[in-house]
């Protein structure tokens, strides 16, 4: 079964992922994306009727721990490798969100 | 008793008896660097620096440091493991001046061991790829054909240690990256059982499957590394509170009744013919030591690779969103003033990732998407069950199941950049143990007639890492694979 992904396809899949491709890369990942797909859906040939899906391997064990106040990272710190903080040093800056 | 061409513990040795000094030996793990890195390109960052004063500083107090299992051996470290004050780039644009605030807990345990870090290692971008071309600061060369690949993701930890930079590199295994290149550079890579390892601090590719483990030029080497690594950690709720043994107790040379499972009929088709015969031969030695071969099924190993490529790239679109400009990494400025939030993500992450973490990080979100999820994502999910019971029944008759690492050697440089799906077939082997958290340690086990390592499989039950490496220790007692370096 071929998979096609159409310009617009990869578009929106970037338009989801927070992507800007250009030109090239659009039509690169259309041509791409569906070989690896093709390829893929030799798992949809395989009988999986009544088999539980497998999201971790970890067998349950006891995280819980008591609600304690403990140190956590600076604030000047965790500011370090921000792009853009507050000349104060209080808060990350972005671009306008709205309007 | 010079670094480039001592094991982990001959060093440890040495430098236990005062043969000779941490900082003695800093400075050949560094020279060695120097003279040959150039070239090879392992090292995306040397801490010089640091390291000769961390010697320094267990040279002064000897006594304390005495009976600590690493004190004085010098480290290098994935570009992915997070450095307190050291810069961690996981070999991305995205972050290329990222300095973290803390150390991963691997970083920590080894350094409370003694280890001394003197180094970042190169790595395909975000450990997406198996040849350490998808660096975004350039790829590595494979010391034995500088022409060829060092395989990856942990491609400059392997070289590092393969030409005795460092006698122990850590590296990280989502789907094969410590092993494959272990196989291809001639020395040994241990992954370890999921959650056995904290994975606190390593920048995360696919939750599920991602495990930190040691390179080192034996299983003995490994032995000693994984006590160290190995236990839980508040700091990641995956990880085991399984006790932790002393592996190197286990490293007895005995072999005898082991069952060592054969996946046959996996290994019909698709191997290259010296890798066939390096594995066979590598068998028959275990054999005359006493173990015996009993043929196993896996029948769901051939989907093993588009199963992985489904959950792992799902997965990393997810874990991949964090970067995103604001809060560290690399920033596309504004165009203009009429730039907004989404625009500034949108064109950050563009130019920040390279090409392969782009075409994951779609690939994973398309089949997360609407309409997509059950065909892709919930299946592969329900396929990785069976690849585990396919594991499960075989163990229920073997203690190990044993294979090559990689199906061919390295291949050249660029060989295979064009076409992404031939690459991921390259992980045929390697996946399988990641989808059913199991351990698995790669062994070199020959060389091509061109001079090119091979690299066995070793892969056991959950927690039963002492296994796999008494029978990879009993394999390099009678071989000499294990004590062959490149460079002279």
């Amino acid at each position: 079964m071929p998979v096609r992904f159409t310009r617009s396809d990869v578009e929106a899949i970037a338009g989801l992922a927070n992507l800007d491709l250009d030109e090239q890369e659009v039509d690169l990942f259309a041509r791409q994306l569906g070989d690896i797909l093709e390829y893929a859906n030799q798992v949809q040939q395989i009988d999986t009727t009544g088999v539980p899906p497998t999201a971790s391997v970890i067998t349950r064990h006891q995280v819980d721990r008591a609600d304690q106040v403990r140190p956590s990272l600076d604030r000047a710190e965790a500011l370090a490798n921000a792009p853009d903080a507050d000349a104060d040093g209080r808060l990350f800056r972005v671009p306008r969100v709205i309007g | 008793m010079s670094v480039p061409a001592a094991t982990l513990r001959e060093l440890r040795g040495a430098i236990r008896r005062g043969d000779r000094t941490a900082v003695e030996v800093c400075e050949e793990a560094l020279a060695r660097i120097e003279a040959h890195d150039g070239a090879l390109h392992a090292f995306n960052t040397v801490t010089r620096e640091q390291a000769l004063k961390r010697a320094a500083l267990i040279d002064r107090d000897r006594s304390k440091w005495r009976d600590h299992p690493l004190a004085g051996i010098p480290v290098a470290l994935k570009d992915n493991l997070c450095t307190r004050g050291v810069r961690t780039t996981a070999s991305s644009r995205i972050l290329e001046s990222f300095v973290p605030p803390f150390d991963a807990t691997a970083v920590s345990r080894l350094e409370a061991a003694g280890a001394v870090v003197i180094g970042k290692t190169n790595c395909d971008e975000f450990a997406m790829g198996s040849s350490t071309e998808n660096s975004a600061f350039g790829p590595t060369r494979n010391p034995w054909a500088v022409d060829r690949i060092p395989g990856g993701s942990s491609g400059g930890s392997a070289v590092a240690v393969a030409t005795g930079m460092a006698p122990l590199a850590l590296g990280s295994d989502t789907g094969g990256s410590i092993r494959q290149p272990a196989a291809l550079c001639g020395i040994v890579g241990l992954k370890p059982t999921y959650g056995r390892v904290s994975r606190y601090g390593l920048l995360a590719f696919a939750s599920s499957l991602d495990q930190i483990g040691p390179l080192t030029r034996t299983a003995g080497d490994a032995a000693v590394a994984l006590s160290v690594l190995a236990g839980s950690d508040p700091a990641d709720a995956t990880s085991a509170p399984q006790p932790v043994p002393d592996y190197s107790a286990s490293l007895t040379g005995e072999v005898r009744g082991a069952r060592i499972g054969v996946p046959s009929r996996l290994l019909d088709s698709g191997v290259d013919e010296e890798v066939s015969g390096a594995l066979r031969t590598a068998l028959d030695a275990l054999v005359a030591r006493g173990a015996s071969l009993v043929d196993v099924e896996l029948p769901h190993a051939g989907a093993a690779v588009p199963v992985y490529y489904l959950v792992a790239t799902a997965e990393a679109s997810s874990n991949l969103a964090r970067y995103d400009g604001v809060r560290y990494g690399f920033r596309a400025t504004a165009a203009g003033p009429e730039d907004d939030l989404r625009t500034m993500y949108a064109r950050t992450r563009a130019r920040g990732f390279g090409a392969e973490v782009k075409r994951r990080i779609m690939l994973g979100t398309y089949v997360l998407s609407a309409g997509y999820y059950d065909a892709y994502y919930l299946k592969a999910q329900q396929v990785r069950t069976l690849v585990r019971r396919d594991y499960e029944q075989a163990f229920a008759d073997v203690d190990v199941v044993a294979m090559p690492t990689s199906p061919m050697p390295a291949i050249r440089i660029g060989e295979r950049v064009a076409d992404p799906l031939q690459m991921y077939l390259m992980d045929i082997f390697t996946v399988s143990a990641n989808l059913a958290g199991l351990p698995a340690v790669s062994v070199p086990c020959g060389f091509t007639a061109g001079g090119l390592p091979i690299g066995m499989q070793l892969t056991g039950r959950p927690f039963d890492e002492a296994t796999i490496l008494r029978v990879a220790d009993a394999y390099e007692r009678d071989t000499r694979w294990w004590g062959k370096q490149p460079l002279g």
